[in-house]
This record gives C-alpha cells, sequence and structure tokens, in this order.
C-alpha cells in the first residue's frame, strides 16, 4: 500500500482531538457536542479500519460495525433526550440542565 | 501508487478541514453539512483501505440517517443559536490546550511504534485474497458464522434504541380528539338507546 498506517493513525488523532476540542468550544450546544462525539467516534472507525488493514485481519472491520451500530444509536436516543428537553424548557442549553442540581 | 497517495493526501486534507469546521461554523446547519462531508470523506478513506463494504454501510448509515437526524432536529427547534456561541472564548484555551496535549500524545505513541510486517495475515480472520473473495462476501462469512452473536447484539442494540427513542418522544396531547376504535366497538344497542313509554299528554 502506498501510505503507511502511522498516516492514517495520524489522521484519526487529529480528528480525535478536534471532537475532543468541539466538546470543550461548544459547551452550552448539545447538538454540537452530540456531532464532536460522532467526529471521535469516527476517528476510532478510521483506527479500527486501518489496523485491520494492514494486519490484513477482518474482525476489526466487524468491530467497526459494532462501533458504528452504537453510535447510531447514541444518536437516536441524544436527540430524543435533546427534543424532550426542549419542549419542557424552550432551550437546549447545557447550562439549563440543572434540574437535579447535579 | 502515486496517484494513491494522492487521493489519500486530498482525503485526509478534506476530511481534517471538515472536523474543523463542524466545531467552529455558527450556523449548525453548516456544522451538519460539514459533518456530512466529513463522513463522505472518511468512506473514501476505507475504500482506499479495502474496505468498501464499511464504506458504503458509512454512507448509508451516517449521512443518510444519523446526518439527516441531525440536520432534522438543527431544524425543528426554534433557537437562537448565535446565544448559544457566548462565552465560547472562555473555554476555547483550556479546550485548546487539552486538544493539543492529548494530540501530541497520540502522536508520540504513533510515531514511537512501528507494526511488525510478520503479524499480518497472523490474526482471528485473515483478509482473503481480493481475487478470491471480495471485501462484503469475506465480511458476511464472518458475522454470519463466527460472530453471528455479536451480530444478534448489534440487532438488539438498534431495537432498544428505537424502543427508548420512542419512549421518550411520545406524549399524549390534552384536548386532541382521537378516534378510540375499541370503544366504538364496545358499544352497545342496549347501553345507548332507551326506550320510553311516553304517556299521551304529558311529555317526558
Amino acid at each position: 500500500m502506498a501510505v503507511g498506517l502511522e498516516h492514517y493513525l495520524t489522521v484519526a488523532a487529529i480528528l480525535f482531538s478536534l471532537g475532543l476540542f468541539g466538546v470543550f468550544l461548544n459547551r452550552r450546544n448539545v447538538i454540537i457536542i452530540l456531532m464532536s462525539i460522532e467526529l471521535m467516534l469516527l476517528a476510532v472507525n478510521i483506527n479500527l479500519v486501518a489496523f485491520s488493514a494492514y494486519m490484513q485481519d477482518l474482525v476489526g472491520q466487524v468491530f467497526t460495525m459494532l462501533v458504528l451500530t452504537v453510535a447510531a444509536a447514541e444518536a437516536a436516543i441524544g436527540l430524543a433526550i435533546l427534543v424532550v428537553f426542549y419542549r419542557n424548557r424552550a432551550s437546549i442549553s447545557v447550562e439549563d440542565v440543572n434540574q437535579m442540581k447535579g | 501508487m502515486a496517484i494513491a497517495s494522492f487521493v489519500f493526501y486530498l482525503l485526509a486534507a478534506v476530511l481534517v478541514a471538515c472536523g474543523a469546521l463542524v466545531i467552529t461554523v455558527r450556523n449548525p446547519v453548516h456544522s451538519v453539512l460539514f459533518l456530512v462531508l466529513a463522513f463522505f470523506n472518511a468512506a473514501g478513506l476505507f475504500i482506499l483501505l479495502g474496505a468498501e463494504f464499511l464504506a458504503m454501510i458509512l454512507v448509508i448509515v451516517y449521512v443518510g440517517a444519523v446526518a439527516v437526524l441531525f440536520l432534522f432536529v438543527v431544524m425543528m427547534l426554534d433557537i437562537n443559536f448565535l446565544d448559544m456561541r457566548r462565552g465560547a472564548q472562555r473555554y476555547a484555551g483550556i479546550g485548546g490546550a487539552v486538544g493539543l496535549v492529548l494530540l501530541v500524545e497520540i502522536l508520540l505513541v504513533v510515531g514511537a511504534w512501528q507494526l511488525d510486517p510478520a503479524l499480518a495475515g497472523t490474526g482471528a480472520a485473515p483478509t482473503p485474497a481480493a481475487a478470491e473473495m471480495h471485501n462484503t462476501r469475506a465480511l458476511g462469512n464472518l458475522i454470519y458464522t463466527d460472530y453471528v452473536y455479536l451480530f444478534q447484539g448489534a440487532g438488539l442494540v438498534l431495537l432498544v434504541a428505537m424502543m427508548g427513542a420512542i419512549v421518550l418522544t411520545l406524549r399524549e396531547r390534552e384536548g386532541v380528539k382521537r378516534q378510540k376504535i375499541a370503544d366504538q366497538i364496545a358499544r352497545r344497542p342496549e347501553d345507548e338507546v332507551k326506550v320510553v313509554k311516553v304517556s299521551n299528554r304529558a311529555g317526558i
């Protein structure tokens, strides 16, 4: 293959760090935080597929499918909670999530 | 080989740029659209790695379902998104520091480490040669035999997520008139109709 494994790992590392940075940068907007989590999961998937390709082992790709499933489920549940929260408080700011005084 | 390198660098550059734009643009709709582009580029990287099936799954599941769900929610909620960015600068410094530290740490690990070429093909499920069996068939052979419980578990996760989303968002509204078929069928003439003997000139 033309490019080495470390190239893919570097791209995934940058993407993961961007996702983490996004959580800090958009502390108030839950939708962008969910999108940042999706970016981090995508970085993990790139890592898994890259290792699977360079190790010549298909198990990594099977596991990637599981991560994809969990990511889709997480997005669905997260957005459902968001819609319910917006219905109750007319806001999606993280700072308004204080009813339980946590 | 040169073309493959060029395609990799192009896809990787667009992917990282899209990732940066997702978290920095002001309009969340643009954010979702950049997320879609990032997923497309990641699918391109998967194809470059020989994982065609996962690339197509990524496009179908992420772009077709998850990103559209995000777009739907962003457009459905009536929110002043400019207000959301207030105080973003306060946390940009510490967030950038944490992100940078994490990136440097990961890169140090990646840089100090190398894959032993002798390890290739010694795993639990070695990839068959591309000429012999394509990626989709090889994955299917694996997930319907050795990893069938994992596959069923993934289906269960999706089922529970679907039920959870329905339970969370379903609500009974007050003051909405709905047809209640069971009540309609359960009506009997003797409950609803009364025969009254009316005497002459008396009225009821």
